[in-house]
This record gives structure tokens, C-alpha cells and sequence, in this order.
């Protein structure tokens, strides 16, 4: 039987096919990540050009929301998620650190801990419609907590507990094992080895968790919807702080609030041009703080990469 | 120089465990214990969150269930609830946010395989640290944004090709749930890809098997699990996203697959009932519940393979 | 009462044999280890290990790698107990006061017996706060004793006079060598009875190595040191006492200089003179 013999030039058309495929390969890659970023560019640059008249004008940033598109402004929903966020981060932040805490450091090897992580893992995939339904089912009509800043902070800080356990683990995971012993060593008992040494060293991690989470709650419209956030808003909520003793007033806990992506869903689905405008405005300066967020994070963790090599 | 004494210090009288009393010892121990209990109640709270969800879930759809029978909740393809002779076959919404999943993972399969691909079989580390990030910023654009690109941008720029397509339709915010979904599947196939152990690429060039051959031959195959989960999760994030869907695929509950026509998901429908003034006891409050458990239990089956799939992965690796 | 109790166990003490011939220091006891065996789940570790501990002289605890003396070095202050699934059997008796420290609650077991890494492992954080952490840990927080201990642990740890001026700056800034001794002030610092060592110089080069041994040689007039070293030169020069371990067990324990010229036993005879190890 005559075999094929490998020849210099057999070979040489093997490699040359190879690098080819290589650079189709490598092609395909790129070609998405340039479609990815170009998409990213084109969904701002759209939002800033059909916005752009309404983001030059310095109502836009002061009024409230109005009939007449050409005066509506931001200032009622800008207040809103500031102070839903508010309420968000004090829920999620010591409740998602502390699970996070729990599961890396504390928990033993068995059925309770596997349901928990299972459990953590699953709710990260709940869509953020059905929070919304828990929310509308049990706070609003079951706490009673109404359609109120606090029902929608409460919310969303359920919303991204996953997000800010996940990262409260890998932080604490990434930590190494020599810092734990060094601490025991010492004479140190769990609970200051974890809050003298484990936290602090992990705070970066958990920070990027942090605002990632933040950032996803500052842009989510579905699960606030579904509590019955009313889209035209035309007065501010009590202020927290106030002039008169006792200074700090929990009133605003309790009003009713709208907040950006909400006021932005309102004017898209409005069927008038005029309306979108307004909503194409609202889309960047909800694009600009959520990327910024994101970009703050990311920046952090590259500096804390660099730090631990 | 000062000389470090211990135990000639002790016999002195000296205080035991270097200087701790024994109030601080105890203060510490209870605090030590405290914070075993809040951490722990802390994390049984996140399970909390799940069992409230199914409970409100239950809870609020039971009334709805005892009018309408599972059949017919399973089997009618009309969903009119507000009609005076209401219907409510919940694959009218079902059908729709197939559709739209369909187009997003059409999209999301090629593009976050061959990005995934290319990520951990080609790109120099120092391009994948770059790339990273930009992904995480496409995740981050907050989906309402995504909806009025959808709306306004994409299906405008659609109706150009394709003179048939409605101004609500399933096509575009399917598209552009592709790309929003993208990042996501990448990533986590990308992870699994990278956790397949060189060795087996080794082999597979000592093999004599080009760069491609590897990613085809050894290291998908052995990814397989990790990334049929990046696509199952990616497929049940598609299915839950609401907002770009409630802007720019409408709301006539339509039974269909057509992609040029609009049609009302479950989501979309949850949020447009949502926004009208509901009757707190009323049918139609309770059908939102219903079309939330259906949606629940959808992506609940997603998830839960996803992550089995995921952590069988791990364990091999 | 403390001296009371103590010369009441020293007469105890004379009636216990010693565990491998006449091998035990005739000083007082500052630690006996009698029988003890340890397991890494279904792994046994060490054998009936039996080894007395003189205070305030240096203990070398040497042999093979994976013969079990990092293992039993662990056990003095319950290392094991951070890792689910060991399990000890058996007695390490702390004196003067005569209790099993394997039964005693591992944190308080800790808070009296320090110990120094084979990395150095400083914390992310200032040198001052590094030796202070020690301190902090017991609860003490004033700035004076603070300051009082933390310089009194430096110059104990020969570091004092390299550091003095720069007490606020990150420990991370300090050589491999610095950070390490800097690890021993942080372990001197609260006074531990014990001072343990676990291949302390494997990581430094030859000059930081003869700093940390010079080291240790005077620190043995105040504290009780245990070390393990698979450096026998290192053994020879620093240690009053030499235990051998083989496959988890002790093979030979003795005064360093009888160990290391007239071994009795042909298993230390063969190590020390390189025949296998």
C-alpha cells in the first residue's frame, strides 16, 4: 500500500493552512469585539444626538416633569434614585457581606450551606420582574410598606444581595490562607481574625462588588415599576436632613418617588417625538453615571491586581 | 537594649495570655459568638428572599388558578384578560418570549462562542485585560437604555431592509437582547474554556494539532458542560429581561413565532399590567402572579441546571 | 503562688521517666508531649511522640521532609484545628500549671503560644501595627503600653534600630529578611510562653538567615523556643536540644551536641551524616 510520503512541501501547505485558520479564528474575535464596542459607541452616541437639545438645557436638570415635553425635566427622578440607592446600599451592603462573610469563612461542609450557596446562585438568575412581584405582593400589600422610597430601596437591595455576596466571597476567597494563620497565630479568634485582618484585605474586592451592584439597582426600571412607581412626580420628598432638631427626618422613607429609568420608560413610551427627546437625555445621564460607576469599579480592581502582584 | 521576658516575667506575677484579662477574653468570646449567629442569620436571610418569592408567588396566583384551570392556563392560545369574556392561555406570552430568547441566543451563541474562543485560545493576556472590561461595561448599560436603542434605533433601521416590519416587533429588541446577553455567555465560557488544564492542550500539540484543532478538538470538548451552562444561563436571562421587550416588541398578546410582527412576553405583559391602576383582588392582578410563576418556574429549571452543570464542571477541573 | 505551684511540679516532675533514655533536660519543664498521635482524616501523622520541652532553652525538631515535625510543631499551638477533619490523640502538657493544652480552647491556646511562619507573613499594614497586632488582639489598646511593647519586641527581635524612624510605613517595604524578623517581634510582642518557629530562615538568603539565627541564640536566655529546621547545620549551632522524627515518630531526642557526635540510634546516625534525608 503506497503511503504519503511527508514531504517539505506537504508539510509546508499544512502549516500555511494552519496560520490560516489562525487568522480566521483570531478574525471572528476581533470582529465581534469590534461589533460589541462599536454597538456600545452607537447606543450613546444615538442617545446624545437625539437628546441632545434637552441635555444642553440647564432645565432640563432642575424642572420637574411636565405636560409639555419641551419643559419636563429630571430633578424629581434624579432625587428619587438617590435616595432609593440610598436606602438600597444600607439593606444590601452589611447584609450581602455578611452572607458572603458567612459562606466563605464560617460555613461547614454540609446540606444547609449547599442550599444556601444554591439558593445564592439561583436568585442571581431571578429575573428582576419577579422581585418586583415579591415586592408588590409582600411589601406594598402585605407590610404595607406602600409605594413608597423605602418599598423600592428595600427592593433592589434584594435584587443585588446576590451580587454583592458573590463578590464578598471571591474578595474574602482571593485572600491568602497565610494571612488567616499569621492572625490565628497570634491568638487572634475568628471573629477578629476576620474583622482585624480578612475584611480590610478584602475591602477592594467587596467594593467593586459594591458598585457594580449599585449600578446595576441605579439602572433597573422592571421591579420598580411593578410596586406602582408613579411616573409624574412633581414635588421633592421631605428632606432627610433639616435645620431644626432632631436634624435627620425619616419622612421621606415614606413618600412617593420616581426615579431615572422609570421617568426615562415613561417618555419612550409616550407615542409623541417631542417625548423621546426627554427620554434620550434621561438615557445618558443614567448611561454616563452607570458606566462611570462600572468604570470606577473596574479601575479598582486593576490598582488592587497590581497591588497584590 | 530591653530584653523581651516571659516566662521569668510569669513567675513575677506576671498576667497569662500576654496581658489579656479575663473580662476582655470573655467580651470577646461572647462577640465571637454573636457574630457567628448574625453572619450566619445574614446569609439563612438570602434563602428568605427565595422562599418569600414563592410564596407570594403561590399565594397570589391560587385565586387565579381556582378560576382558570391549569389546562386551560397551559393549552388556550388567547390571552385577553381584560375582555369581557376573558382568555387566558399563557402560551400566548410564552410564545413570544421563545421568540425573542430564540433571536437573542441566535445571536449570542456565535458571537460569545467565537469571542470565548478567541479570548482563551488566541488572544495575548494583555488584549484579554482590555477586552474584559469592555464587556463588563456592555453588561452594565442599564436595559432601559438597550430598549429605546431597540425602539428608536435598530427597528427604524431594520424597516429599511425589511419594508414588512412592524414598528413593535420581536426581531429587533431580540437582536439587541443578543448583544446584551452577549457579554454574559463569553465570559462564563470563556471561564470554562480557561480552566480546562493545559496539559490537555499539550497533548493535543504534541499531537501535532494546530491551534484551532485544539480549540475544536480538546478544549471545547472538554468545556462542553461549562459552556452549554454559559448558554442555558445566557438563554435564561433572555427569557426573564423585561424592559426591552415592554418598549420594543408591544403588547397585543399574540400566539406566533413570527419575529416581524410585535407580540406581548410575559414580562412585557406583567409590566403593562403593572402600570394601569389594578384592582388590588381582581383576575387581573392575580394573572400577573400567574404569568410570574410561569416565568419562575421557566427560568428556576434554567438556572438550576445551569448551576449543576456549572459545579460538575468545576469538580472535574 | 505561681513559684509555689511551680516547685511543687518540679519534684512531680523528677518522678516522670523520661520518654527516650536519659536523653530529657534535667532544667525545668516548660511543655511534655506524652503519646501523642495526630491524624489528617484517615492520614496518621505522628505516632506516640513523647518529647519534653526545657524552658528557656532552644528545641530543634529535625528530619525528613513529611517525618511529621512541621505536624507536631502545629500541634503546640492546635494550627490543626483551623482545617476540618484532624484529630489528635494523646497529651501536650503545658507547665507550670500542669494542663493538656489539647483539651484547652485553641484561642486561649494561641493567646500563650506564638509562633513564626517558614514565609514571612506580615499584615498589609504599617510595622507598627504589624507588632502591635499581637497586642491588640488581647485587648490592649493604649498608646503607651503600646508604644512600650512594640519597641521592647523590635530591639528584642534585633529590628529596633532599622525600623525606628520609619514605624508608619507599610511592612511590605521591608527585605525578606526584615519582614521575617519583624514577624518574630509581632510573635514576641504579647510574651508567649512558647515561640514557636517553623523553618523560619527556608525562605532567606544566607545573610538575613545568620541575622535570624544570631537571633534566636539570644533570645532563648527569656522565652522557650521550639524550631523546626531541615538545615542540620542550623539545629547544631542554635538548639540546647535535638529531637529526630522519622515517619511521624520520635526516633532520637537528645542534648544537640550528644545528637549530632555520638548518636544513638543508626536511623539519626544515617541522617545526620547524609545518608538519606
Amino acid at each position: 500500500m503506497a503511503t504519503t510520503d511527508i514531504t517539505h512541501d506537504s508539510l509546508a501547505r499544512i502549516i500555511a493552512a494552519n496560520r490560516r485558520t489562525d487568522v480566521v479564528m483570531a478574525s471572528i474575535g476581533i470582529l465581534v469585539l469590534m461589533v460589541a464596542g462599536t454597538l456600545l459607541g452607537a447606543v450613546f452616541i444615538d442617545l446624545l444626538a437625539s437628546g441632545w437639545e434637552r441635555l444642553v438645557n440647564p432645565d432640563f436638570y432642575t424642572n420637574f416633569p411636565s405636560r409639555r415635553p419641551a419643559q419636563a425635566g429630571i430633578i424629581s427622578a434624579v432625587v428619587g434614585t438617590s435616595l432609593v440607592m440610598l436606602v438600597t446600599a444600607v439593606i444590601a451592603v452589611p447584609l450581602g457581606v455578611a452572607a458572603g462573610l458567612y459562606l466563605e469563612e464560617y460555613a461547614a461542609k454540609n446540606w444547609l450551606t449547599d442550599l444556601i450557596e444554591i439558593n445564592v446562585s439561583n436568585l442571581a438568575g431571578v429575573p428582576s420582574i419577579i422581585y418586583g412581584l415579591l415586592a408588590l405582593g409582600l411589601f406594598v400589600y402585605g407590610f404595607g410598606t406602600g409605594e413608597t422610597i423605602l418599598t423600592a430601596g428595600l427592593t433592589l437591595a434584594l435584587l443585588i444581595l446576590p451580587v454583592i455576596i458573590v463578590a464578598t466571597r471571591e474578595a474574602v476567597r482571593s485572600i491568602p490562607q497565610d494571612l488567616r494563620e499569621a492572625a490565628y497565630g497570634l491568638g487572634a479568634d475568628k471573629w477578629q481574625t476576620v474583622r482585624l485582618y480578612v475584611l480590610p484585605a478584602a475591602r477592594p474586592g467587596i467594593l467593586t462588588g459594591v458598585i457594580v451592584g449599585l449600578a446595576r439597582a441605579i439602572g433597573e426600571a422592571a421591579p420598580v415599576i411593578t410596586i406602582g412607581a408613579l411616573t409624574f412626580i412633581a414635588f421633592l420628598p421631605p428632606a432627610p436632613l433639616q435645620i431644626e432638631s432632631p436634624f435627620i427626618n425619616f419622612d421621606w422613607l415614606t413618600s412617593p418617588f420616581t426615579v431615572m429609568p422609570i421617568q426615562m420608560f415613561n417618555w419612550v413610551s409616550r407615542p409623541q417625538a417631542e417625548f423621546h427627546i426627554n427620554a434620550a437625555a434621561t438615557g445618558v445621564v443614567l448611561m454616563v453615571m452607570t458606566l462611570a460607576m462600572n468604570a470606577l469599579a473596574i479601575y479598582i480592581r486593576l490598582r488592587l491586581r497590581r497591588l497584590q502582584r | 537594649m530591653t530584653s523581651i521576658t516571659t516566662s521569668a516575667d510569669r513567675d513575677s506575677g506576671m498576667p497569662l495570655y500576654g496581658g489579656a484579662d479575663a473580662r476582655f477574653l470573655r467580651r470577646r468570646a461572647l462577640w465571637n459568638r454573636v457574630a457567628s449567629y448574625l453572619l450566619f442569620l445574614a446569609a439563612a436571610a438570602s434563602v428568605l428572599v427565595t422562599v418569600g418569592i414563592v410564596y407570594v408567588l403561590i399565594r397570589d396566583s391560587l385565586p387565579f388558578f381556582a378560576k382558570v384551570s391549569l389546562l386551560e392556563f397551559l393549552t388556550d392560545t388567547q390571552w385577553t384578560p381584560v375582555f369581557e369574556n376573558a382568555r387566558f392561555g399563557v402560551m400566548t406570552l410564552v410564545s413570544a418570549t421563545l421568540t425573542v430568547a430564540g433571536i437573542a441566543l441566535a445571536v449570542a451563541i456565535p458571537a460569545g462562542l467565537g469571542l470565548a474562543i478567541y479570548l482563551s485560545e488566541y488572544a495575548r493576556p494583555t488584549v484579554r485585560e482590555a477586552v474584559k472590561p469592555l464587556l463588563e461595561l456592555l453588561e452594565g448599560v442599564p436595559t432601559v437604555v438597550y430598549g429605546f436603542f431597540a425602539l428608536l434605533f435598530v427597528t427604524p433601521l431594520l424597516q429599511t431592509f425589511i419594508p414588512g416590519l412592524s414598528g413593535f416587533n420581536l426581531l429587533a429588541p431580540g437582536l439587541v437582547m443578543g448583544i446584551m446577553i452577549l457579554p454574559y455567555t463569553a465570559s462564563v465560557s470563556e471561564d470554562a474554556m480557561r480552566a480546562v488544564p493545559m496539559g490537555l492542550r499539550e497533548a493535543g500539540y504534541a499531537l501535532g494539532y494546530s491551534r484551532f484543532r485544539v480549540a475544536a478538538k480538546v478544549v471545547i470538548p472538554a468545556a462542553l458542560s461549562g459552556i452549554t451552562a454559559a448558554f442555558i444561563l445566557g438563554m435564561s436571562r433572555a427569557v426573564g429581561e423585561t424592559m426591552v421587550v415592554a418598549i420594543a416588541a408591544g403588547q397585543n398578546p399574540n400566539f406566533g413565532f413570527n419575529p416581524l410582527e410585535g407580540a406581548s412576553t410575559i414580562t412585557a405583559y406583567i409590566v403593562q399590567m403593572a402600570m394601569g391602576d389594578l384592582p388590588h383582588d381582581s383576575i387581573a392582578y392575580h394573572s400577573v402572579f400567574a404569568a410570574g410563576l410561569a416565568l419562575f418556574v421557566i427560568t428556576l429549571s434554567f438556572n438550576l441546571v445551569g448551576f449543576f452543570l456549572r459545579r460538575r464542571f468545576r469538580e472535574v477541573y | 503562688m505561681q513559684r509555689q505551684l511551680n516547685t511543687l511540679m518540679n519534684e512531680q516532675f523528677d518522678d516522670i521517666p523520661a520518654p527516650l533514655g536519659e536523653a530529657s533536660p534535667a532544667t525545668e519543664l516548660r511543655a511534655e508531649v506524652r503519646n501523642l498521635d495526630f491524624w489528617y482524616g484517615d492520614t496518621q501523622a505522628l505516632k506516640g511522640v513523647n518529647l519534653r520541652v526545657a524552658d528557656r532553652k532552644v528545641t530543634a525538631m529535625i528530619g525528613p521532609s513529611g517525618c511529621g515535625k512541621s505536624t507536631l510543631l502545629r500541634c503546640f499551638n492546635r494550627m490543626h484545628d483551623l482545617y476540618p477533619g484532624n484529630s489528635y490523640g494523646g497529651e501536650i502538657r503545658l507547665f507550670p500549671e500542669d494542663r493538656n493544652l489539647i483539651e484547652m480552647d485553641p484561642g486561649l491556646v494561641r493567646l500563650r503560644i506564638g509562633m513564626v511562619f517558614q514565609k514571612p507573613n506580615p499584615f498589609p499594614k504599617s510595622i507598627f501595627e504589624n507588632v502591635a497586632a499581637g497586642l491588640r488582639v488581647r485587648g490592649i489598646n493604649a498608646k503607651k503600653p503600646l508604644d512600650e511593647r512594640v519597641e521592647q519586641a523590635l530591639q528584642g527581635a534585633a529590628l529596633w534600630d532599622e525600623v525606628k524612624d520609619r514605624l508608619q510605613e507599610s511592612a511590605y517595604g521591608l527585605s525578606g529578611g526584615q519582614q521575617q524578623r519583624l514577624c518574630i517581634a509581632r510573635a514576641l510582642a504579647p510574651q508567649p510562653d512558647i515561640l514557636l518557629l517553623d523553618e523560619p530562615t527556608s525562605a532567606l538568603d544566607p545573610i538575613a538567615t545568620a541575622k535570624i539565627e544570631d537571633l534566636l541564640t539570644k533570645l532563648h536566655k527569656s522565652v522557650t523556643v521550639i524550631i523546626v529546621t531541615h538545615n542540620m547545620q542550623q539545629a547544631a549551632r542554635i538548639s540546647n536540644y535535638t529531637a529526630y522524627m522519622h515517619m511521624g515518630k520520635l526516633v532520637e531526642y537528645g542534648v544537640t551536641d550528644d545528637l549530632f557526635t555520638a548518636p544513638r540510634e543508626q536511623m539519626t546516625s544515617d541522617y545526620i551524616t547524609g545518608r538519606f534525608g
